[in-house]
């Protein structure tokens, strides 16, 4: 009965609105590129719509320009029926629209309420941060977001941290809410929430627009779709009369394979081998403990888990980085267990670290200095102790070519490059060494689709010409799909061990969540 | 000793912690808009410096005063165009502040009056139970600054702008504005700082009469993890120090020499920091723009 009242006062509310953004023939050019070249796009009131588009497609210009932090070149901006020309964020905030960014504008050191009635405390001089918070609170408990307006944001979680960018909006009174990416940084978990709040502010009339690069996120929660490649729009389509397949083509501009196309493994000896091996902990974790892994020549060994049960620590011992306080780590039957990082490199591992910022690359120096990093034994870059700087342009310049890394030149600082080719640069670094030994770490983590299936090709190749692959990932479907062999980390062990193909999802789910190896009656 | 615990150590406490109290509340009020001040031994050189040359030219100390605030909010004005307009570094800006008020104080001294080292003397601001009316009033600005900063919209607003610039420009705050003012409030305090030295405490101005204490009020800030209340406290044990040592020398039969003596203040700021100084940073975004189209 209520739902039925709420529909109709919405819908009268809205009549004779068509459209509750409408931006045609957006245009913005920037020195040397045209971010948006001419794009459309339609939201009705009170759907949920995405933007779907690569990385550099041009979807947050496209939203800083409804936002009106961007002037666009051309085109026509109307909100709720009414042409705007916003000349800064606070017009688009008194015209309804909120953004929630995907790096948070949120002070730490502040509340909750003070971050929220920011730029918006009212008349008075002297704050009221009493009734702020109460009305901070009634807004937070109708839509069910659940914030302790007193909190400090320091200490929330991201997820609820993004609720606070959301009831932000919301307290500013808009009633179209663009998210920026808003799954970024969520864990699975938090990101199940989200939907859940989406669909809520959604029942309440609340238009949505959801930016995304992410296919599933789209059939998740969108009605409708607007698909937008190198600043164009190139389709818009209802959510339910659509595949991924379909959306995923029309993202890349040619065909995508979304699924891993690979042969069975053949494995041959074993290279890495670590038994009864245990670690420092990370200050205020258990420590690590690894009675038995082996990688094996020509497989793909899976690892998965819930983020924090131990990966941090497997990956740092792995790759030299943290010292082993029991057991023995060897490579190519080289004892390792003493060694530094340059040792394990020496004995053939190479290793696609999971954060490129900061483990991957110095983001300031350019690409043929990067390409140096690791590398800088004497050898063909280093002779008696003097980089050889042209050797090093040259052959940086020759893995552009080979792994298809987009960039003006090998002198580009590396922070310029897209997340795919900065991807694409570490893994050309750490495979012309020719290791026995790739350690992947979520590598395809915040890539869009074209470079993930760059990546995935990638690891199956080095598996086919004979190397041992260890990936590990937070993402389930990805381990399930590459592996040969999976194992489960739960609570700082691995508590799981299985061919690729003889284990359920659902298994490996339980499995992740605590339970044991042997519980399997349970399940 | 019975010379040394006096009514008198008091009031000298009070007297040189004075200026640093003012120094303090400017450079807080500017960091805490996100723009680093080490500008302010210049601006209170040039405070101290207008206030005895205004009250020359003028025959009045409030005139005085009034024209060596204006001068040190001239001086602030260029930190500002350059460290917020210019967007230039504002560790270089500053120094360069300093220096010209260095030289450019020299300069006009000899100019005006002929010699090297220091001004005629000119008639100082009124008194109030031996110490100069500033005393007072540098600690009325306690409460009034802490007020502004944590109690009112504008003090929200100007700590959001040292927090988080980018998160401030997109909540509608223009930050350009907030970071004029603040920069040229600490202006304003620091000219007060530096004309209570010169006119108040005193009575004429010398060469670097500053000596270094916009450097310490800098150090109160910190050590007064950039709250006014903290800043206060910080300031009165600075200057402690310096009454404290001032007391001694003046103290016959003390048993410390006086050479080392004028080194306690300099000690006691080292040994504070390292003490108190842990966790506590300061705001966010010091130093760093927003960016924008």
């Amino acid at each position: 009965m209520e739902t039925t009242t709420a529909t109709t006062t919405q819908a009268s509310a809205n009549s004779g609105i068509d459209y509750a953004i409408r931006m045609q023939g957006i245009v913005k050019r920037f020195p040397g590129v045209v971010a948006n070249d001419g794009i459309d796009l339609l939201v009705r009131p009170g759907e949920i719509h995405a933007l779907l588009g690569e990385n550099g497609a041009g979807k947050s210009t496209l939203m800083n320009i409804l936002f009106g932090l961007y002037t666009p070149d051309e085109g026509e901006i109307a909100v709720n029926g009414k042409p705007v020309d916003f000349s800064g964020p606070r017009d688009a905030v008194l015209a309804g629209l909120g953004m929630v960014h995907q790096h948070f504008m949120l002070i730490p050191r502040f509340t909750v309420t003070e971050n929220i009635i920011l730029g918006n405390e009212g008349s008075k001089s002297v704050l009221d941060r009493t009734a702020a918070a109460k009305r901070v609170r009634e807004i937070s408990e109708s839509y069910g977001l659940l914030i302790d307006p007193d909190a400090k944001v320091d200490d929330l979680t991201v997820g609820l941290q993004q609720r606070v960018e959301i009831l932000k909006a919301l307290y500013h009174g808009s009633r179209i809410l663009i998210l920026d990416e808003p799954t970024a940084l969520l864990t699975p978990q938090e990101i199940e929430d989200l939907y859940g709040i989406l669909n809520r502010l959604k029942a309440d009339g609340t238009t949505i627009v959801f930016i995304t690069h992410k296919l599933k996120e789209v059939a998740a929660v969108s009605d409708k779709v607007t698909v937008i490649r190198r600043g164009k729009t190139v389709g818009e389509r209802i959510t339910s009369d659509t595949t991924g397949q379909e959306l995923a083509d029309l993202m890349v501009g040619r065909g995508v394979s979304l699924t891993v196309e690979r042969t069975p493994a053949t494995p041959g000896r074993t290279i890495l081998s670590a038994r009864n091996l245990t670690a420092t902990p990370i200050h205020g974790h258990k420590p690590l403990t690894i009675e038995h892994l082996e990688l094996r020549a020509g497989e793909i060994l899976g690892v998965c888990g819930v983020e924090g049960n131990g990966q941090s620590e497997l990956v740092e011992v792995l790759s030299g980085l943290r010292p082993i306080t029991g057991g023995t780590l060897t490579i190519n039957d080289t004892d390792v267990s003493t060694c530094d990082p340059n040792g394990f490199r020496a004995a053939g591992l190479s290793y696609i670290p999971e954060d490129r910022h900061h483990r991957g690359l110095i983001l300031d120096f350019p690409l043929w200095e990067n390409v140096l990093l690791g590398n800088a034994q004497e050898g063909p870059f280093v002779r008696s102790g003097i980089v050889r700087e042209r050797t090093l342009q040259a052959r940086t310049s020759q893995l552009m070519q080979d792994y298809d890394v987009r960039a003006p030149s090998p002198s580009t600082p590396a922070r310029s490059l897209s997340g795919g080719n900065q991807q694409k640069l570490i893994i050309a670094r750490e495979l012309f060494r020719n290791p026995d030994v790739l350690l992947a770490i979520q590598p395809t983590r915040g890539l869009d689709v074209g470079a993930i299936e760059f990546v995935h090709k990638e690891l199956v190749r080095v598996r086919d010409e004979g190397k041992a692959v260890m990936l590990l990932s937070y993402d389930l479907d990805e381990v399930m799909d590459l592996s040969d062999r999976i194992v489960v980390m739960s609570e700082y062990g691995i508590t799981g061990e299985f061919n690729a193909g003889e284990v359920t999802r659902n298994h490996l789910g339980l499995l992740m969540g605590g339970r044991h190896s042997d519980d399997q009656a349970e399940a | 000793m019975d010379h040394f615990f006096t009514l008198d150590l008091l009031t000298r406490i009070l007297r040189m912690s004075t200026p640093l109290i003012f120094a303090a509340l400017g450079g807080l009020i500017c960091e805490r808009s996100g723009v680093i001040n080490i500008a302010l031994e210049g601006l209170m050189l040039i405070g101290a410096f207008f206030a005895v040359a205004g009250t020359y030219w003028t025959g009045s100390p409030w005139l005085g005063l009034i024209i060596g605030v204006l001068c040190a909010m001239a001086g602030a004005m260029i930190h500002a165009v350059w460290s917020i307009s210019i967007r230039g570094d504002q560790i270089v800006v500053g120094t360069a502040v300093n220096l010209i008020a260095l030289g450019l104080t020299a300069f006009l001294v000899q100019s005006i009056w002929g010699t090297a080292g220091g001004s005629d003397r000119v008639t100082s601001l009124p008194k109030l139970g031996g110490m100069s009316i500033l005393v007072p009033v540098a600690f009325v600005f306690v409460p009034i600054v802490a007020f502004v900063l944590f109690r009112t919209k504008q003090g929200l607003r100007l700590q959001a702008c040292g927090e988080h610039p980018q998160a401030s420009v997109s909540a509608g705050i223009d930050i350009t504005r907030y970071r004029y003012s603040a920069v040229l409030t600490s202006g304003l305090l620091a000219g007060l700082g530096g004309a209570y030295l010169s006119i108040g405490n005193l009575n004429y101005f010398t060469l670097d009469m500053t000596n270094g204490r916009g450097f310490i009020a800098l150090a109160a800030v910190i050590l007064g993890g950039w709250n006014p209340w903290g800043a206060l406290a910080a300031a009165l044990l600075f200057g402690a120090a310096e009454g404290i040592q001032i007391q001694g020398q003046s103290t016959p039969g003390f048993p410390i020499s006086s050479d080392l003596l004028v080194t306690l203040p300099y000690i006691v700021t080292l040994i504070a920091i390292t003490l108190f100084v842990k966790a506590r940073s300061g705001p966010a975004g010091l130093g760093k723009h927003a960016t924008t189209s």
